[in-house]
């Protein structure tokens, strides 16, 4: 067994070069397909953020594009107002960028808590029902507010950010996702999953479980939010409408509800198959997307409830753990 | 003072609609525990129903002389074809999408409540195109008679006569017949009413039924109100009858009414005296101070959940 202290360190290691491997890439890249590849990556936390409240916790929030909403405004209006100073110099404006990042999350985590609060007392589909309205109000509250440019959108973002920023906080949310299963809050989430009213018999505070997964959450949203802003430099209240938290949704049920690496995997496909089927909307002059992501959730509900991966992670695939074996095997026989 | 009190007949008016749409969602979620996603959309199947029964009887615009017996005649065939149009798209829906997890958990059923109701949403989009359609007006909206210097009008008494029959008639049939006992022996238990001989799975499949084409009901009136016909049409009237069922306490028959009419009268109230353009948020708003402070609703009561 490894100490905490080296699967920390490791973990660390592992983070930078992932980042640092996704800033290569995207230096080589073609613009058309570094911008996909970027849109990957924050859908990737979109989703890994989400299935921390539909897969591990096992409630059901619709309003995700919401919170993505707020984290996108908040970042927008610090760094072309009291922050737009610091963004002037390539230096000083990663030291901008991890502001608004950081006040991204603040802001739509503790919105998150607030929405959380009354609704996630009850039980079941209460949460659906007010995370959709709520995703709305922002909607709409954005479009009349003309301070934050209205329907017109906000113009002028300064860019920021690129491939080690998104991919380097995907990979901080999948370790910090990781550590949380690993820890007794973890369990507890698991545990008001499976039964809830178990969980409370044997004294978990579910409540209270339930508005730190989904604050928690928020925030992963927010955080999506600040780098799509800073990355697209214009945003406006369309981009987060409904059909994007369904589209999130879709990502964690066909990854599978409650694995972190299946979300992470849906993401990658939901965001490239809409751009490779491009042509069959040019052929058929209909966008079918829609149709297919409900049409999807139905016959994945219906079929294959357990989505991509099941409720397991990429590496606990009975075809991984066999691969694992066989690689293991090869290199015991050649020493 | 007159103003007053047209305000209060349009807020009649309006919850009486949302009344009808409640009564399909409490009913559903009487029977199963469901939040029937779909049933707004159920509502939009049942206009198009609606709008296909008007050209097929070759009904266009019934002018103001041709006004008598016949536009009400023409006006019940609409909404009894559709209602029944509309009962067999809920049968589908139960059949294909809903019967097939039962006994799965419920957060399973949830999606696939709203995978369906999406489905609904943009499979109209992609057949009958996202431009909104009229509908042919059967009922000409002519002030009837006068209540204290405000005017009732046709369309009015259209709307809530039809409204009090079908409650009288759904009252009836719940309380007084074998089927809606057998309904109500199901909401307390399955395995209960399985037990004693209740076929089940054709009671959820009648409640569905029911529920729905008292959605198309509701469409019809909606119609008449508002003559347009577009895909998303059943969103926000569906979400509204939601916050009302859960108002009045969901699952419970006779607050969900309540719930409908308490909305109505708010919603016009606060269009008219005030924020117009808060007319939308504040279901939402009433949605969250409820759960926030009577979770069980008005008329409910909050049942804990034993093992």
């Amino acid at each position: 067994m490894r100490g905490p202290a080296t699967s920390k360190l490791s973990a660390l290691t592992l983070l930078a070069c992932f980042s640092l491997a996704a800033w290569g890439l995207d230096a080589v890249l073609p613009p058309y397909l570094g911008a996909l590849f970027l849109l990957i990556g924050i859908n990737a936390l979109l989703a890994v953020s989400l299935n921390l409240v539909n897969g591990v916790t096992g409630q059901f929030s619709l309003g995700h594009a919401g919170f993505m909403a707020l984290g996108a405004y908040t970042a927008a209006w610090l760094s072309t107002g009291p922050l737009a100073s610091l963004f002037l110099t390539e230096m000083s404006s990663q030291l901008g960028l991890a502001c608004t990042v950081l006040a991204a999350a603040l802001v739509a985590g503790s919105a998150g808590w607030l929405v959380g609060l009354p609704s996630l007392r009850l039980r079941g589909d209460y949460l659906a029902i007010v995370t959709l309205g709520f995703g709305e109000i922002i909607r709409v509250g954005l479009l009349n507010d003309n301070a934050l440019g209205g329907a017109r959108g906000f113009i002028g973002i300064p860019p920021a950010g690129g491939a080690a920023w998104v991919f380097g906080l995907l990979a901080l949310a999948c370790l910090a996702c990781h550590r949380v299963m690993e820890s007794s809050l973890g369990r507890a989430l698991l545990s008001v999953r499976e039964d809830e009213t178990a969980a409370e018999a044997l004294g978990v505070d579910t409540t209270r479980c339930k508005v730190r997964a989904f604050a928690a959450s928020a925030a992963g949203a927010g955080v999506a939010g600040a780098l799509f802003a800073h990355q697209e430099s214009f945003i406006h209240p369309g981009s987060f409408d409904f059909m994007k938290s369904v589209e999130i949704v879709v990502m964690v049920v066909l990854g599978g509800m409650g694995s972190m690496s299946g979300a992470v995997l849906a993401a990658v496909l939901l965001t490239v198959l809409p751009e490779a089927l491009r042509p069959l909307k040019e052929i058929t002059g209909v966008d079918l997307r829609m149709v297919l992501y409900s049409l999807s959730l139905v016959l994945l509900m219906l079929f294959r409830p357990g989505g991509l991966l099941g409720r397991g992670e990429l590496w606990t695939q009975p075809w991984a753990r066999r691969l694992f074996l066989t690689l293991k095997e090869g290199k015991t026989k050649k020493t | 003072m007159a103003t007053l009190i047209q305000h209060l007949i349009n807020g009649i008016s309006l919850g009486s609609i949302y009344a009808l749409i409640a009564l399909g969602y409490t009913l559903v979620y009487g029977i199963l525990r469901l939040i029937n996603f779909a049933h707004g959309d159920l509502f939009m199947l049942a206009a198009y129903a609606a709008l296909g029964v008007c050209a097929l009887l070759g009904l266009g615009d019934i002018s103001l002389a041709g006004l008598a017996q016949s536009s009400w005649g023409a006006f019940a065939l609409v909404m009894a074809l559709s209602m029944a149009a509309a009962a067999l798209a809920g049968w589908l829906v139960e059949r294909l999408a809903y019967r097939p997890l039962r006994g799965q958990p419920r957060l399973n059923l949830l999606i696939t409540a709203v995978g369906v109701s999406l489905l609904l949403e943009n499979g109209a989009q992609a057949l009958f195109g996202a431009n909104p359609r009229r509908v042919p007006t059967l009922i000409v909206d002519a002030p009837a008679f006068s209540l204290a210097g405000a005017q009732v009008s046709t369309l009015d008494i259209t709307v809530l006569g039809t409204t009090l029959t079908l409650l009288l008639a759904l009252e009836f049939w719940v309380q007084r017949t074998r089927m809606g006992r057998a309904m109500r022996a199901v909401s307390h238990s399955h395995e209960t009413a399985a037990l004693l001989g209740i076929p089940v799975n054709r009671v959820i499949a009648l409640t569905f039924a029911v529920g729905s084409a008292l959605a198309a009901a509701a469409a019809v009136l909606y119609g008449a109100k508002y003559p347009k016909v577009e895909p998303l049409m059943g969103v926000m009237p569906g979400i509204k009858a939601f916050v009302a069922a859960v108002l009045g306490g969901i699952g419970n028959l006779r607050g969900a009414v309540a719930g409908a009419m308490i909305l109505g009268l708010a919603e016009t109230l606060v269009a008219a005296y005030g924020a117009s353009s808060w007319r939308d948020a504040l279901a939402f708003g009433l949605l969250i101070l409820i759960l926030l402070f009577k979770p069980a609703g008005l008329f409910g009561s909050y049942q804990r959940e034993k093992v």
